[in-house]
């Protein structure tokens, strides 16, 4: 094993109690901030991959604008403390369609990639250059339609959101 | 140089409690929450698989459901807060008038 790796195998069991914990915690801010170290974690992970423009994107987009936006939402409803209000009835079998899938997913993992082979590795970089110039090459219509995509949300969120000062 | 079935064991490990905070959250923002925990998942997948072929086609697919993403918490969040002006609660189980 590299350094490269034991730093990943480190990210990988952090993120993955973080995760454990978003969906397991009785306290909903707590739960958003375990949702931060995972997201931590996932861009680290970028980082480590060679992913670098994808890293930050995460850092600025999930950690700096979507968690801000959850913690918002929290704010504004009244957010009940405990398990029996947070959780409804079927959470086990909720845990054991995750448990099945996660086992699923690991036995096909495990099957398609022998965990030995030095075929699959990953030793890939890219700038940030690269990215813009594939982007901005390939990618103009895809890059356009969600620049109006997001354009709506905003709009549309702006549009449920409002008070409706007529209507009373 | 991280072996790749690595990086998927970590996905599949976010994609499965994203499933499970899905079924077995009662508040809208929890759920939301497990959503993005799927979302990240998918990403990491991406990512790594386009890091094993060497092309940026996954980090730019990667970049493109990050922005899907944003825009689909600030939808929901401003759902989950038109619910609880006419509801005063957000639990998911509670949320029936759809159902004939």
């Amino acid at each position: 094993m590299s350094a490269q790796e034991y730093a990943f195998v480190v990210l990988a069991i952090v993120g993955g109690v973080s995760a454990i914990s978003v969906v397991l915690a009785r306290n909903v801010v707590h739960a958003a901030l375990y949702l931060v170290v995972t997201l931590l974690t996932v861009g680290g992970v970028y980082l480590l991959l060679g992913a670098e423009f994808v890293a930050w994107v995460q850092i600025l987009i999930y950690v700096g604008a979507i968690v801000i936006l959850f913690l918002f939402g929290l704010m504004l409803t009244k957010a009940p403390i405990g398990r029996d209000m947070l959780d409804n009835q079927n959470r086990w079998i909720g845990g054991v369609v995750g448990f099945g899938i996660f086992l699923g997913l690991v036995f096909l993992i495990q099957d398609a990639f022998k965990v030995q082979d030095s075929a699959a590795q990953v030793t890939f970089r890219t700038t940030t250059g690269d990215v813009g110039v594939s982007m901005f090459r390939d990618y103009v219509l895809p890059f356009e339609a969600v620049s109006f995509l997001l354009l709506a949300a905003l709009i549309g969120a702006v549009v449920l959101a409002r008070k409706d000062a007529e209507a009373k | 140089m991280i072996r790749l079935p690595f990086v998927l064991f970590f996905a599949a490990l976010l994609f499965s409690a994203g499933v499970y905070g899905v079924l077995a959250r009662r508040n809208a923002v929890m759920v939301l929450m497990a959503i993005e925990l799927m979302l990240n998942a998918v990403n990491v997948n991406l990512v790594a698989f386009g890091s094993q072929l060497h092309d940026v086609t996954g980090q730019m697919f990667a970049l493109f459901v990050i922005a899907v993403a944003a825009a689909e918490v600030g939808i929901g969040l401003a759902i989950v807060i038109l619910l609880y002006r006419n509801r005063e609660s957000i639990n998911v189980d509670e949320v029936n008038l759809l159902k004939w």
